[in-house]
């Protein structure tokens, strides 16, 4: 008896168990789409890329395996090891700047004016524009001696400057164009943190005799700095990616002067038909974002706790 | 049979053979049938034995390409062909080609290719059709196709190395160098007959205090190695020789690329580093700068008055004379079928049509570039009715006589424009001509020699 009753409950478990089994089996077969999908995409070209930066594969002739080779290569290779510190360097001003800009223009923005509606979505047309079409327009304004940017260097008696065509400054040039395109979209974000903004910390803080200032440092910035962190996140990713505007205005250039991490990677890849010397760059510049990334969103979730504590 | 296969004479290389080319013959007098009578639409051919067949062509984006499409609906009417064709942009079409080719199946049947590029790697892969049996047979290729009307330049660039000819010739683009007659005349300054004197109008020339420039031509890197190969012709030098040895760091390589430096980083406008084709133009056309050194499909754009000040006041110059040897860089297209695709003649029938000698005349009518067919130059209707001044077909004819490959027959041509483009870019900066082409030439050695080990 003792024994039918104790062995009744395992069966029971024992049924539950194989149920459960059989229902997740069967969520399993509704995820497969899914997961054959990520495999397709995802998992496959990037195992596949990893095993073509283990081979030389040309366009002509057989494919060889070369081990670490490829990488190996990298590390001597002065251009893109030069090309790694211009993509560093455009990356931290591509980001830097359009966010001190784009919190500051959000500030504005937050405020109530007259045509505030109207300003606020001239501002951030740019956002909208092609970055091809963007890039076209901005080579011919940085043309020493015909651009329009240098008219206006000397309507305030400016000399002219070489812009994009001068070694020393196509990177900042570039970035111009970045901060241009790209401002509007931090302001956005930025602009929808303030707008969820509580309006009793500030009441209080008026009744306590706080100024401006000490507002915006103690109760808007905490406040609206996660916002921040996203648009920070966006915009490095952005930016290490950056292609078709540099592509488009210098191709690199002068010289290797302009060349990024991606330019190299193209001209590798599709200029050079380098197969594998191009995927095992790609492997590196995958590495080097998500490590960024990861900080990022490390320092974003530390930024998190220091506000809840 | 079309005795197209021209086996050079005893005695004669191959520089020969390019001087005596292009337009040698142009200069006779002969009138061919004017367009709109398609010459070899004769009764006994029969276009339309792949009627009802569709073919796709794959074109760069130029104006050739729009005169060719503009004028398809003739083909099809001609051989009830179906041609579906779409023009893509010169770098994209290139990396299409290439990946589809290498993938052992193309979209397209019949394509352009950028001999000055392409041809070596198509060569060695064998991606297009050997044409040399459809030129031979009479029911595939009319006998008024007239293969021999091409010019020698065309015919040896179209040549492949094995004797292989995988694409009939389009196009040929020479250098020129554009000068501004204004300036010149304001010095009293003939137009240069060599070197030195084309060194010596830009220093006299260049005036910056008041905005005029002495010289200018393309400083950004891979833009700007045609420059320095085509100063080298002057030496009677090819970049890589016939044995596929780099001449890169010789003294006449040295030589041309001091010139290239002193010319751009002298007398060229501020910024020069970074100027393409584009740049170099659009200052040239501003009236300020006294000599542009480019491919010769510019004077359309040059003679708009309503994108030009120097209309009617541009010479259209041939390449000067070297210390040893007048040539004019030469460059060009031709038209291939696909080796991987099944409408071969189909495909080969488009090719025909569209390198025959009325769309070829019709090339040179519009301006739209500098045919590949020596008739075309000797149709008094059409250089009657040109849409350019009569100095730039001038110059077309006499850089045709000294037209010679402009940049080397390699598979890595574009490694080699970017890692000697990078190396003169520095040159404009103040790096040493020698140093920098004796860099450029290690870093590329070891690629051509893989190229051709593959």
């Amino acid at each position: 008896m003792a024994t039918t009753t104790s062995a009744a409950p395992a069966a029971f478990a024992a049924a539950g168990r194989s149920h459960a089994y059989a229902r997740r089996g069967r969520y399993l077969l509704f995820s497969l789409p899914a997961l054959l999908a990520i495999f397709a995409v995802i998992v496959f070209p990037w195992a596949f890329t990893v095993y073509m930066s283990t081979q030389e594969w040309g366009i002509v002739g057989d494919t060889a395996f070369v081990g670490a080779a490829n990488y190996l290569h990298l590390l001597s290779d002065a251009r893109f090891l030069e090309s790694i510190w211009h993509t560093f360097y455009f990356t931290f001003l591509a980001v830097v700047l359009p966010l001190i800009l784009g919190i500051a223009a959000a500030l504005v923005f937050h405020r109530e004016f007259p045509a505030r509606g109207l300003l606020r979505a001239v501002f951030i047309m740019p956002m909208m524009a092609t970055p091809v079409a963007i890039a076209l327009v901005w080579t011919m304004m940085f043309h020493p001696q015909l651009g329009v940017l240098n008219y206006l260097l000397s309507l305030v008696g400016i000399p002219p400057q070489l812009w994009v065509f001068s070694a020393h400054t196509v990177i900042p040039s570039l970035v111009l164009v970045e901060v241009w395109h790209w401002t509007p979209l931090v302001m956005l974000i930025v602009l929808g943190g303030l707008a969820s903004l509580p309006t009793e910390p500030y009441e209080s803080a008026v009744i306590d005799g706080a100024s401006q200032w000490q507002m915006f440092r103690h109760i808007t910035l905490p406040l609206v700095l996660p916002f921040i962190m996203v648009a920070l996140v966006i915009r490095t990713i952005d930016a290490l990616k950056t292609f078709d505007t540099i592509f488009v205005i210098t191709q690199g250039g002068p010289g290797t002067a302009s060349e990024t991490i991606n330019i190299y990677l193209y001209l590798q890849a599709f200029s050079f038909y380098n197969m594998g010397h191009a995927s095992a760059v790609v492997v590196v510049f995958f590495a080097i974002i998500v490590a960024l990334s990861l900080l990022l969103l490390w320092v974003r979730q530390r930024t998190l706790w220091t506000l809840k504590t | 049979m079309n005795d197209h296969r021209r086996e050079p004479r005893p005695g004669l290389d191959r520089r020969e053979l390019l001087k005596s080319s292009a337009g040698a013959a142009a200069l006779t007098a002969a009138t061919l049938p004017w367009l709109g009578r398609r010459a070899f639409a004769q009764a006994d051919f029969d276009w339309r034995q792949f009627e009802g067949e569709h073919i796709e062509v794959l074109h760069t984006k130029n104006p050739r390409a729009d005169l060719l499409q503009q004028h398809e609906p003739e083909f099809m009417e001609l051989t009830g062909i179906d041609v579906g064709s779409e023009q893509v942009p010169e770098q994209q079409q290139r990396q299409k080609q290439v990946i589809e080719f290498t993938s052992g199946a193309t979209s397209f049947d019949v394509t352009d290719v950028s001999w000055h590029v392409q041809k070596r790697l198509f060569g060695k892969g064998k991606w297009l059709e050997d044409l040399r049996p459809y030129l031979d047979d009479p029911k595939l290729t009319p006998a008024d196709y007239d293969f021999d009307d091409f010019s020698q330049a065309g015919i040896t660039y179209a040549t492949q190395a094995d004797g292989r000819i995988d694409t009939l010739p389009a196009f040929i683009d020479y250098w020129i160098v554009y000068w501004n007659k204004e300036l010149f005349d304001a010095k009293n300054l003939p137009y240069p007959s060599n070197y030195d004197e084309l060194i010596e109008a830009a220093r006299t020339l260049h005036d910056p205090a008041n905005g005029v420039y002495g010289w200018v031509s393309r400083g950004l890197k891979n833009a700007n190695t045609p420059v320095w190969t085509s100063l080298l012709l002057g030496w009677d030098m090819d970049s890589v020789n016939e044995q596929g040895e780099l001449q890169t760091t010789t003294e006449e390589a040295i030589r041309a690329a001091e010139i290239y430096t002193e010319l751009n980083a002298k007398y060229a406008p501020p910024g020069v580093a970074g100027f393409n084709w584009y740049e170099c133009q659009s200052n040239f056309m501003q009236g300020n700068v006294a000599m542009w050194f480019d491919g010769i499909g510019f004077a359309p754009p040059l003679e708009d008055p309503t994108k030009s000040r120097v209309v009617g006041k541009v010479g259209y110059g041939v390449m000067p004379p070297g210390p040893r040897a007048q040539h004019a860089g030469m460059f060009g297209t031709g038209l291939g079928v696909s080796a991987f695709s099944e409408k071969k003649g189909p495909a080969y029938f488009y090719a025909l049509w569209a390198t025959d000698k009325e769309n070829q005349a019709r090339l040179l009518a519009n301006g739209a570039g500098s045919p590949a067919r020596e008739s075309a130059y000797q149709n008094e209707e059409v250089l009657a009715n040109l849409t350019v001044p009569r100095d730039w077909v001038d110059a077309l004819i006499a850089s045709g006589k000294i037209g010679r490959p402009g940049l080397p027959v390699i598979i890595p041509v574009t490694e080699f424009r970017d890692i000697f483009g990078v190396a003169l870019t520095n040159m404009i900066g103040g790096a040493d001509p020698k140093t920098e082409l004796e860099k450029a030439t290690e870093q590329f050695r070891p690629i051509l020699e893989k190229s051709e080990r593959a």
